[in-house]
């Protein structure tokens, strides 16, 4: 039998040709765009790779975990903590944030893991919740008032001079394009880590564990294995995102770092929305949500209000989201996982 | 050596309910064995007790004349025990192909590209070829079984538990899938197969056991088995 197995689609082959021209405009984009576009690509970039990260732990692994802010405000004080008692650059220091936040995941793993479904969920906030309160003890990091990156350090940051030459702007602009820049290298990444992860036999590991778990193990799985896999992972990506985003506002408190609000339920109205379980839904999920905050933020409480309620049309009439809606429809899949067998005789 | 599995006392409890009472067995390798028995004798159990998805109280469990008590699930898969489920288990986000892959590449510890033309070959077997991109959770009832069985032949097991495979389907499939089970066994498989469909179990197996109370009360070829007045007694209801 001429038998073989392929994953990609018509479409995949369009879409990663496209994505090649967008990546190319997007590296360009400090040239022609002003300081406000950059600014709002790198708040899209970075909620686009927490959201990726947590649908990599929720949707394909089956992990709903509500305690993701702790990865991002560990990562963050690390960070802080590494350029203002060690003296290290803030570039470098962002790979100290991951680290940070990769130690934090194994206590997590370790509790949480022992727990299924809500309490799992509740577990990951309770955790993080401890961490908060305990960072906001840190005095030297400004303690539970937080504390600021001094304009010296900030003012040379590895990049920022050569920036501000290359386009003729000022520091601060210079540190804005630096950082969206390192997003977007770091969303790049993420989604072709993630992507890879899926193509790869722990892809079919990891989905079988969420849909079967004791399945999974009569087929030689090793659950547990898988899980702490990809739970380690994005907690070092999420890390490593959480020190970036504060590197770019020079600025940290505990209840901002770690914030449930922003880091986790945005996160999780952006994988809802957009198609919890597949790669393309983070991708739309932001564009909407960015799209109801540039539109709606000045509303104040009545944002979140408005954002609360299209969750919950969105869960009740399209539960895959808006990308799971179109792909029931047009069969549409950019970043395609599926293992199709072709078989070129069809036995017609 | 000639063993395959050997059971020495197994025992398992849930609470103050027996459930395996001090069950011993061998099956040597190549032969077909049945498992009958009224529900709730303990024969699912028996088998979770096998694979490992449980573990015993007491009592040893030896595979291919190695002490697997302590051993999970996942390792025994991969030293050749493959099994099915009496409600079909599939992985539901996964196609019919994707289902049978994973089997393959985790049960035998081989790359998906190596194991794809197999899986193919096991689908085309079971009459699922057609639907192999089809999510397994869109399938019948039969087809659901038919997985089950494709998916417990894609780690190539030297021992295959089947957990009423045959329950609920026609006459027909019901032949169809005793006919795939019989020619697994001519190839030299170790078939243990729980099973209330009893022609069909009988036109396969030449060893029969019967469980009751967690307990074995007869054993020995099927038609001795089933002539005997206590299992008819016990199995089938009292009989004239």
């Amino acid at each position: 039998m001429q038998a073989y197995v392929t994953t990609r689609t018509r479409a995949s082959t369009i879409a990663g040709i496209a994505a090649i021209g967008l990546v190319a405009l997007a590296v360009a984009a400090p040239a022609f765009v002003s300081r406000i576009v950059i600014q709002d690509l790198f708040f899209i970039l970075t909620m686009l790779m927490l959201a990726q990260l947590w649908n990599l732990i929720a949707g394909y692994g089956g992990m709903v975990s509500v305690g993701q802010q702790a990865f991002v405000g560990i990562g963050a004080y690390a960070m802080f903590g590494g350029v203002l008692l060690w003296g290290w650059d803030p570039v470098p220091a962002i790979i100290l944030g991951g680290l940070a936040a990769l130690a934090l995941s194994v206590p997590m793993a370790f509790f949480a893991f022992r727990l299924q479904g809500a309490y799992f969920a509740i577990g990951t906030w309770v955790v993080a919740e401890v961490t908060r309160l305990l960072v906001a003890q840190w005095r030297a990091l400004g303690g539970g008032t937080g504390t600021s990156l001094p304009r010296q350090v900030t003012a040379d940051i590895w990049g920022v001079d050569w920036v501000a030459d290359l386009f003729g702007v000022r520091e601060a602009a210079a540190r804005d394009i630096l950082a969206y820049w390192l997003a977007l290298a770091l969303c790049i990444l993420t989604i072709a880590a993630i992507y890879w992860l899926l193509r790869s036999r722990t892809g079919l590991a990891l989905a079988s564990v969420r849909d079967n778990d004791e399945a999974a193990r009569s087929v030689g799985v090793d659950p547990r294995r898988v899980k702490w896999l990809v739970f380690l992972a994005a907690g070092f990506a999420t890390g490593l995102v959480g020190a970036l985003v504060y590197m770019q506002t020079a600025r940290i408190s505990p209840d901002a770092a770690f914030s449930v609000t922003t880091w986790t339920a945005y996160v999780i109205f952006i994988v809802v929305i957009g198609g919890i379980g597949r790669l393309e839904g983070p991708v739309l999920g932001v564009l909407v949500f960015w799209g109801l905050q540039t539109a709606f933020a000045s509303y104040g409480s009545w944002y979140l209000f408005a954002l609360g309620i299209i969750a919950i049309v969105v869960m009740l009439f399209a539960p895959r989201g808006l990308w799971g809606l179109l792909a029931d429809r047009t069969g549409l899949a950019l970043f395609p996982v599926q293992r199709r067998l072709i078989l070129p005789d069809k036995k017609a | 050596m000639s063993d395959v599995l050997v059971l020495d006392a197994v025992s398992k409890a849930f609470g103050a309910l027996r459930v395996t009472d001090g069950v011993s067995l061998a099956v040597p390798r190549g032969q077909a064995l049945g498992i009958i028995g009224p529900n709730g004798a303990g024969k699912s159990t028996l088998f979770n007790l096998i694979t490992g998805n449980l573990m015993p109280d007491s009592g040893r469990v030896v595979l291919l004349d190695q002490d697997v008590t302590r051993l999970p699930a996942m390792t025994r898969v991969r030293m050749g025990v493959g099994r099915s489920f009496q409600i079909p288990q599939p992985f539901e986000g996964l196609t019919v192909f994707e289902n049978l892959l994973t089997a393959a590449a985790f049960g035998r510890g081989l790359p998906e590209g190596q194991v794809a033309e197999d899986c193919a070959a096991i689908l085309d077997r079971i009459g699922l070829l057609a639907r192999a991109n089809q999510l397994a959770g869109s399938l019948t009832l039969l087809d659901r079984k038919r997985l089950e069985l494709g998916r417990a032949m894609a780690t190539r097991p030297e021992l295959l538990l089947l957990d009423e495979i045959a329950g609920g389907l026609t006459e027909a499939e019901c032949r169809t899938l005793s006919d795939t089970i019989r020619a697994l066994h001519g190839q030299g498989v170790t078939i243990i197969w729980i099973e209330h469909v009893l022609h069909a179990l009988i036109s396969v197996v030449e060893r029969l056991l019967v469980l009751d109370f967690g307990r074995v009360i007869a054993q020995g070829s099927p038609d001795a088995v089933m002539a005997s007045k206590e299992v008819r007694e016990i199995y089938l209801g009292i009989e004239a």
